[in-house]
């Protein structure tokens, strides 16, 4: 390996403690040092638990030296760090949110995911920053503190999953876990250089997740390749009762699959979009998602203009349909059995009022309004169904799509990552940075941002790939395609 | 659809269950009406006949086998409880 340990990819990382040359423990203080010597600036991380990431290090060395010893193989996440956005449960650790709301707040049981990743010999690693209950672009809504984005630190690293994307592009976590509700894990994930893929709605189990808005919210994963990419996939994916949307359907090996189709030589179908390269694009960033187009055409795929005709309404649809469900979704924050408690209520209805108001921030509090409103009595129809309606028909026109490509190819952001306070005044601004993310999230499809260049100042770009229902493996070579020729990934950002 | 004129804070809030400040009130007035004026735009949409998507692929009639096992314990249930006693959450006084 060319690189710090801290930067190795899981392929990587895993193929040298499978050969004897590296233990989890080393991996993991490889980590811990690096973690320690920047986060400081980074601010990645609410916590972590150092004594609890070494004894599962020690852990997964012990089940590596007995597996060897039966003749027995691992699977390729043993002795791997993943990072935990904050709001993914993991028994007997920190899970705030990044809330005043959940300060303190102990998990009482494993989601779906970290058990998931525990069976596989993961390392869950640390508590990743986000805008508090996963609400913003930018990670300047955290409670606890902002996040600075590794390659320019007076500048966001994107969210809501902004912690996840910057420790995995500052050498603080292999790979990532994050949750995308409207484009929470790909922007982040385009503005600080790394693949971020948000899966197929009901691919992966939503249990042991807060709630945002529960129609749209989908767990996946952050990494440093597409390879990578796919194999965590493949092992937080499948049905789950625990979550009743989530979807009974065989997981593929990703891995595998990924590769059988890269060996047959298919020739993609990519659909452009044209209403995704219009007014609000930044120059550099459409130069370099045209310049990523025209690889894939080198490449020998058919590019084909399509069109997403209601594109300009998904942002509008979107934050009437996420601020109800959001609304619904934090009613439970009541002060009685968990989170906040106002000190000063005078009866039951007043420890309501007050513990909410003193436990949630400015922007959650604007959601739930906005969604308490769109939901009231008298303007359902007006706003909450006509919004339903408008997601059908945002959804029918990818599917229109797909009948003619194999997957679309956008930009992932408008820009490249801004400057912390810039929207921080203006919700409307901000909203309007997930354009591009937004509809496949109403649509329930699945996405990937893969790295696609720099700014002439040094900034990330992301290139985001959109795939059909359940396709994440074509969705994967796809995006494997360009990395394979394009080695955006493997720059660093100086810290 | 409505014009944000229409946004009464107190009542809303008051459904949500949150006290505002009066800077609150103030400043999400204008920034909740930006978002509204923006959402407006759906108006243009013509979506007769269109049925409404709750989820992009529902699934219904999901069932699982009515068999007991294993739950939180009354220890865990009451891990983050900001005040309890004698297995029970504390609240303050409901009825007189």
């Amino acid at each position: 390996m060319k690189d710090a340990l801290y930067h190795g990819t899981i392929s990587e990382l895993s193929a040298l403690m499978g050969a004897g040359e590296l233990s989890a423990v080393e991996l993991m203080e490889s980590v811990l040092a690096r973690t320690k010597a920047v986060d400081g600036r980074v601010r990645a991380f609410n916590s972590f638990d150092e004594k609890d990431a070494l004894d599962q290090a020690r852990a997964s060395d012990l089940r590596r030296s007995r597996a060897r010893a039966a003749g027995e193989s691992v699977g390729p996440l043993e002795g791997i760090p993943v990072g935990l956005k904050d709001v993914i449960s993991v028994r007997g650790q920190p899970l705030t949110a990044s809330s005043r709301m959940l300060e303190g707040f102990v998990s009482p049981y494993d989601s779906t995911v970290t058990e998931k990743l525990k069976a596989a010999g993961a390392v869950c690693w640390g508590r990743l920053n986000l805008d508090e209950f996963a609400m913003g672009s930018s990670t300047e809504n955290s409670a606890f503190g902002a996040t600075s984005n590794p390659w320019d630190l007076d500048r966001v690293p994107g969210g809501s999953s902004g912690g996840s994307a910057a420790a995995v592009a500052a050498g603080e976590a292999t790979a990532a876990l994050g949750s995308d509700t409207g484009g929470s894990i790909r922007q982040p994930a385009a503005l600080c250089n790394v693949v971020g893929l948000k899966p197929t709605y009901g691919r992966v189990s939503r249990y042991g997740l807060i709630a945002f808005a529960s129609s749209l919210d989908q767990i996946g994963p952050f990494t440093r390749s597409v390879g990578d990419a796919a194999t965590l996939l493949g092992v937080i994916s499948g049905h789950d009762r625990r979550d009743s949307t989530s979807v009974d359907l065989d997981v593929p090996d990703y891995g595998r699959a990924v590769a059988d189709l890269k060996k047959s030589g298919r020739r993609w179908r990519l659909g452009i979009p044209k209403e995704y390269f219009g007014e609000g694009l930044d120059s550099e960033v459409g130069a370099a998602v045209q310049a990523a187009i025209d690889e894939y055409r080198r490449l020998g795929a058919e590019i084909r203009e399509v069109s997403l005709p209601h594109t300009k309404y998904a942002v509008g649809a979107y934050y009437i349909i996420a601020t109800a469900e959001c609304s619904s979704n934090l009613a439970r924050y009541d002060g009685v059995r968990y989170g906040h408690r106002s000190k000063d209520a005078r009866d039951a209805l007043d420890l309501y009022f007050k513990s909410r108001a003193e436990g949630f921030g400015a922007e959650v509090k604007r959601r739930i309004i906005l969604g308490t409103y769109v939901l009231s009595s008298g303007y359902y129809d007006a706003y909450y169904l006509r919004a339903q309606k408008v997601r059908t028909l945002i959804r029918r026109d990818f599917l229109e799509a797909y009948k003619h490509v194999d997957a679309i190819v956008t930009p992932t952001s408008p820009t490249p990552a801004f400057r912390k306070g810039e929207k921080a005044a203006n919700p409307l601004a901000m909203y309007l940075n997930d354009i591009y993310t937004i509809g496949v999230n109403l649509a329930g499809l699945p996405g990937v941002s893969i790295p696609c260049g720099f700014t002439r100042g040094g900034l990330p770009i992301g290139l985001q790939v959109i795939g059909q229902p359940f396709k994440e493996a074509e969705l994967l070579a796809v995006a494997g395609a360009y990395e394979e020729r394009n080695d955006w990934r493997s720059r660093h950002p100086a810290l | 659809m409505t014009k944000p004129r229409d946004l009464d804070l107190d009542h809303v809030a008051n459904l949500a269950r949150i006290t505002l400040t009066p800077e609150e009130k103030e400043r999400f007035a204008s920034q909740i009406g930006d978002v509204l004026a923006h959402i407006a735009h759906l108006n243009e949409v013509d979506v007769s006949g269109v049925e409404p998507t709750a989820h992009a692929f529902p699934v219904v009639n999901v069932w699982a086998a009515d068999v007991p096992e294993p739950g939180l314990s009354v220890g865990d249930a009451l891990l983050n409880a900001p005040q309890k006693r004698d297995n029970m959450f504390v609240v303050p006084r409901v009825v007189e």
